[in-house]
């Protein structure tokens, strides 16, 4: 007897609902088992991690915190991985957006006025449409590998942030810190919930998720993006321009990336600091996979990697588990969700030897240079 | 610039070529075989870690290098289930690699960080090795020689071996090597492997020799670079060689600019050099007449599952 | 039909295969002689390919058992079927485009021989088979004629004793199949028996001595072909009387509808082929074709009519007398231009989303299938259960995948969604490629009609019998290149087959060529 894989003739739609949850439970009880084998209490180590975040309802904002850069980013990229492209360096965009943003703040300090914030924003905005557009331009014109471009630029963007804090944007009273002044109260995000930590940056990512979902449900070119991730050649047919495609791709999820930036510098932190990358870039690529590359499965699963955040500090306090285990923790989840992904295309069949091999004898004799899109059928 | 100074120079490149030119000749197999990993750089974490625990653990270097091929062609494993036996998406795939190799080398490091271990600098005795010029032919790590040794190796087997042909048979259409009866997914698998070991070579090599002690993230990003040598040498194991040397040059260019006396740049910007003269090299391969596109696997990246 | 004396070289006793849902072979039974040039016919989904590759041990059959010399044996896989003598052509070639002739032929044999020596047998063989090929090329330069050569190569280093040869012809020119049948006939009376599947009944007439007939995956009939009529082995094979497509010619045609004027293009991909200056006309009312061998320019024509090459493409289109070669997909579709690529899954339709959806890609610049930025997915359906209904598509319903139809469902369906968008000009490129006999003759009779209608068609195809059957005019596409319109009326195949093998016409042709050519019109 062995397993097999069985092609389904659909894809099914309740594996697609069921395999994130599946895959966050195998990630739980993985979990347990390497924490207790590193010599951690494992199951201590899952409550604090899961179960503390959420019990307590005083950290519930920071919940929300949290998971509000990770939603906005995530969204982007949701955008360009359904398009088959693969924006990677986020973390550089969210940067650059939140030094444009920085910039206007320290240009404008001492000023006073309600048109400081937004043009802080739309600084911010536009810096990681500036940061992606870099990619996007590569990929168009000389067809580079966006991948690899993106990469490199968050890099470079951090060496740009640590020349920053330690050159011409110091804090000329910060006892050569290298860190900016802080914003003042004209630069800072207000709270969306009074007395509070939820800054306004919470609300914007709920409705931009609404935003999201009816452009990607509804629109053409929502319908566009997802045309040519399936079928480029078919897009091609159907009058959709792949350059084109690239750079909505990528300008929307640097955009949103540059937002998701400056949001964090004018809310949380305040001011900008070398400290300020905390890898919400790289971490929303899971969180976009996670949430099924859709904006409300997306604004779900912001919350779970926001639980694991908020989780992994507690778990650090409480029984000393390092902060690197959060983010191996949340690679898991990634790997699990990939591996449970099987489901939604093909059936577990369990077999005897020599059993039927699954096969459809109705599949096309396609051209030899065509090769059949979907995976068909299993053997050994 | 004197003769001592240009020697020294050379070695500094030497140290910065060698990590990565194991490691991208690892991926290029895989690559040629038509599978994309990008998990270079968790892997090339993983080894590093490995090498160093075990290395400080038994005091034998030797063991921590077999130790760190061993734990990342292990973490190459999962990216080959998942890849090949689950056909999931190789770039999100090998990205959950990365980061998963960045999770767990600081977590198994931190209990390691600062510490030190003896490097394993030298292969030939100090007559020969510390030799004022003949160190530049003898004064390096095995690991240096190991490289080279491999990029040969590695040469004739794509080239020149029945398996080297067969593997980029499959690389070049996997279903026309299933239909002969080539098992596409088992050489797949042996090839991903092969690229776990040499990356956790490639990763030891910072670890072990480059800073003999534990930092998190040790690698800074190398592993992503020498993915991009790898486009750039056009899946040519020679011009691998060439390309990690260069790319060796421009990362020790902040050492050189330092010992030549160069102020005017910020060490911050110097530091930005080697990832533009990634992106800039790699614009420049794409728009070169001869350019890399056409060497470039027909299968890469792509899953393939047999059919009847 | 063993020879006296002899056991058969193959022998299938009750050969079962089941799919999912899919009885593939049914308790097939029979067996090829020494020496014996055996056809397998059958339609598309018929069995034919299951059983050769059990036969191959690529399948395994459920039951039944194969007999070898009058031994019961077992292939477990394709390796021990080459080393019991069984060799193998594809119908879709195991090559590989960046590798010479000689690493392909190294990788297609068992036994580890040195480059020299290969080299040297390769060679032995091509001058015993007078087959001309350059062991040195890349295969990307090579003609699909050479291309099978490295195939038949292949396997006659492993000196088979049978040799299975699946649906070779397909993409041969005339010539091409000639010089083929030539060399099988030389191996057959070497003693090599020869399997030969195919469902081109003059082609089993002229090369094969016997013939079984496959329907539904099992045996309806073992016949000399020789002694068949075409028209009888027909209905054995479709289980029914022949409907004839014909259609009435000479009829007047309107004003034209698509002109193009030295039309040029890049080739698509590494391996794709420049357009060089092609000019051509359809009228309305008119079916033009196109034949030629796979792989000359009819991917490429088709993207820059159809405008998917963003405007890379130089010369003149007119649509309808408007000039439109600046134009992108939208327009020219707008125009009235709407086009069916040959690839189904992944050009012509998205196998991953629905029917519905599928409609939407390219009906919905002519069928107001969007509105201000959004789509209409209730018209989007309307429209997919419309065609659906009219073209008879077997499918669960407009929110079936694409991909969850067989292929002849799914180019009905295709062909359906231009069609209803009632086009002025259809540009299609092998219509009824890999479909059955049914859904083909369904989608001939819709071309027929809409061009009766007073659309203008052009027709790429590979399919001679088709374009002969369809078309008022043809051009052959060869390199890149178009040769001169001819009419159907009175065409002489060989000038079409020499002109697809690469004769450009009196000029250009060598002087065998042209003299050839002479006596023919004469």
């Amino acid at each position: 007897m062995r397993l097999r894989l069985e092609a389904r003739r659909e894809p099914s739609r309740a594996m697609l609902y069921v395999t994130p949850a599946l895959a966050v439970a195998m990630t739980v009880l993985a979990g347990i088992f390497i924490f207790t084998a590193m010599g951690y209490d494992g199951l201590g180590a899952i409550y604090q991690i899961f179960i503390t975040p959420l019990a307590d309802p005083y950290r519930w904002q920071d919940l929300f915190v949290k998971a509000a850069p990770l939603i906005i980013i995530a969204l982007g990229l949701a955008v360009g991985f359904r398009a088959n492209v693969w924006n990677i360096g986020a973390e550089g965009q969210y940067i650059v957006g939140a030094l444009a943003g920085t910039g206007v703040a320290l240009a404008s300090w001492g000023m006073e006025g309600y048109w400081i914030l937004p043009a802080m924003i739309l600084a911010g905005i536009l810096g990681g449409l500036a940061w992606a557009a870099i990619p996007a331009f590569l990929k168009t014109r000389f067809k580079v590998n966006e991948i690899l471009t993106s990469l490199m630029l968050t890099y470079v963007a951090i060496q740009l942030l640590y020349y920053l804090m330690r050159g011409p944007w110091k804090d000329p009273e910060g006892f050569n810190f290298p860190q900016t002044r802080l914003f003042t109260e004209w630069q800072t995000l207000p709270a969306a919930v009074p007395g509070t930590l939820i800054h306004l940056g919470v609300p914007v990512a709920l409705a931009l998720a609404v935003v999201a979902w009816v452009v990607l449900a509804r629109t053409v070119t929502g319908f566009q993006v997802r045309i040519v991730g399936l079928a480029p050649q078919a897009a091609r047919y159907a009058g959709f321009s792949a350059r084109r495609t690239v750079w909505l791709a990528l300008l929307t999820s640097g955009g949103l990336a540059g937002l998701a930036g400056i949001f964090e510098a004018a809310g949380p932190f305040q001011q900008m600091t070398p400290q300020f990358p905390v890898n919400y870039g790289f971490t929303a690529i899971i969180v976009a996979f996670l949430g099924r590359l859709h904006p409300l499965g997306i604004v779900l699963a912001g919350m779970v990697l926001a639980v694991s955040y908020v989780g992994g500090e507690n778990a650090q306090t409480t029984i000393g588990l390092p902060y690197a285990a959060t983010g191996m923790f949340q690679a898991m989840m990634l790997f699990f969700l990939l591996a449970v992904d099987v489901l939604v295309r093909y059936r577990l069949r369990l077999s005897g030897p020599g059993a039927a091999r699954p096969h459809q004898e109705s599949r096309p004799q396609a051209p030899a240079a065509a090769r059949t899109p979907a995976p068909e059928s299993a053997s050994a | 610039m004197s003769s001592a100074v240009l020697i020294s120079i050379a070695m500094t490149v030497v140290g910065a070529a060698t990590p990565i030119l194991l490691a991208a000749l690892g991926e290029l197999v895989v690559e040629k075989s038509g599978v994309l990993n990008l998990g270079l750089e968790g892997m090339m974490l993983i080894g590093a870690v490995t090498a160093f625990a075990v290395t400080y653990s038994t005091g034998s270097a030797p063991l921590g290098l077999i130790a760190a091929m061993a734990a990342s062609a292990a973490a190459s494993m999962i990216f080959g289930f998942l890849t090949l036996t689950l056909t999931a998406n190789q770039v999100a795939t090998g990205l959950a690699l990365t980061i998963f190799g960045i999770g767990l080398s600081s977590l198994i490091g931190q209990g390691f960080v600062g510490r030190t271990v003896d490097a394993l600098h030298r292969t030939f005795p100090a007559a020969l090795a510390e030799h004022p010029v003949w160190r530049l032919i003898f004064g390096h790590s095995p690991l240096v020689y190991i490289s080279l040794v491999m990029t040969a190796l590695v040469a004739w087997f794509l080239t020149r071996s029945r398996a080297g042909l067969i593997l980029r048979a499959i690389g070049e259409s996997d279903e026309a090597a299933h239909s002969i009866g080539y098992s596409v997914i088992g050489v797949r698998y042996l090839a991903v492997a092969f690229g776990g070991a040499m990356a956790g070579l490639g990763g030891s090599y910072y670890s072990l020799v480059l800073t003999p002690m534990w930092a998190d993230r040790l690698t800074a990003g190398r592993g992503w670079i020498a993915l991009a040598l790898v486009v750039f040498a056009s899946w040519r194991p020679l011009r691998l060689l060439a390309g990690a040397y260069l790319f060796g040059a421009v990362m020790t260019f902040e050492l050189h600019a330092k010992a030549a006396g160069v102020s005017f740049l910020a060490p911050e910007f110097l530091a930005m050099l080697p990832y533009l003269a990634t992106i800039v090299v790699l614009t420049v391969i794409s728009v070169a007449p001869a350019g890399g596109r056409l060497a470039a696997p027909a299968c890469l990246g792509k899953p393939f599952r047999a059919t009847g | 039909m063993g020879q006296e004396g002899h056991p058969p070289r193959l022998a299938l006793e009750g050969i079962t295969k089941r799919f999912p849902g899919v009885l593939a072979n049914d308790e097939v039974s029979f067996a090829v002689a020494p020496g014996e040039i055996h056809a397998l016919l059958g339609e598309n989904g018929a069995g034919k390919s299951t059983l050769v590759k059990i036969i191959y041990g690529v399948l395994h059959a459920d039951e039944g058992r194969i007999l070898w010399d009058g031994r019961p044996v077992e292939i477990p896989n394709p390796k021990a079927a080459r080393r019991l003598g069984i060799g193998m052509v594809f119908q879709h070639f195991s090559l590989f485009e960046a590798m010479t002739v000689l690493e392909n032929i190294a990788l297609g044999i068992d036994e580890k021989v040195g480059w020299r020596e290969l080299q040297e047998r390769v060679v032995r063989i091509l001058e015993a088979y007078d087959l001309p090929l350059d062991p040195r090329r890349e295969v990307h330069t090579l003609s699909v004629g050479e291309r099978q050569r490295i195939e038949i190569v292949r396997a006659l280093l492993q000196k088979p004793r049978l040799l299975i040869m699946d649906e070779p012809t397909s993409v041969l020119t005339p010539q091409e199949v000639e010089r083929l049948f030539d060399t099988l006939r030389q191996l057959a009376s070497e003693g090599c028996s020869i399997l030969y599947i195919s469902h081109k009944l003059h082609e089993i007439k002229a090369l094969c001595d016997t013939a079984t007939i496959l329907r539904g995956g099992r045996v309806v009939g073992t016949c000399d072909p020789k002694a068949e009529s075409a028209r009888s082995m027909a209905e054995m094979m479709i289980g029914g009387a022949l409907r004839d497509v014909s259609r009435r010619r000479g009829g007047e045609f309107g004003q034209d509808r698509l002109n193009v004027v030295r039309l040029s293009a890049p080739g698509e991909g590494p391996f794709g082929v420049p357009l060089k200056e092609i000019s051509l006309n359809v009228r309305a009312g008119e079916i033009v074709g196109i034949a030629g061998v796979a792989g000359n320019g009819q991917n490429e024509l088709l993207a820059a009519l159809a405008g998917e090459m963003e405007g890379a493409e130089h010369g003149a289109i007119f649509l309808n007398g408007k000039a439109c070669i600046a134009a992108n997909v939208g327009e020219r579709r707008r125009e009235g231009m709407c086009s069916v690529p040959e690839e189904r899954y992944g050009h012509g339709a998205v196998p991953g989303i629905s029917l519905s959806d599928n409609a939407v890609l390219t009906a919905r610049y002519r069928m107001g299938l969007t509105g201000q930025g959004f789509i209409r997915y209730a018209a989007a359906e309307d429209f997919a259960r419309n065609v659906i209904e009219t073209f008879g598509v077997r499918t669960t319903g407009p929110k079936a995948t694409a991909g969850s139809l067989s292929g002849g469902n799914l180019q009905k369906f295709i062909m359906g969604r231009e069609i209803l968008q009632k086009p002025d000009i259809l540009v299609v490129s092998q219509p009824t490629w890999g479909v059955d006999a049914g859904a083909a003759a369904a989608i001939h009779q819709a071309l027929l009609d809409l061009a009766a209608a007073g659309s203008a068609i052009l027709l790429i195809s590979q399919d001679l019998d088709e374009l002969l059957a369809l078309c008022d005019r043809i051009a052959v596409i060869n390199g890149g290149r178009l040769s001169q319109m001819m009419e159907v009326e009175g065409i002489s195949i060989e000038r079409v087959g020499l002109l697809m093998g690469g004769m450009h016409g009196e000029n250009e042709s060598p002087p065998g060529g042209g003299a050839r050519e002479r006596r023919n019109a004469a």
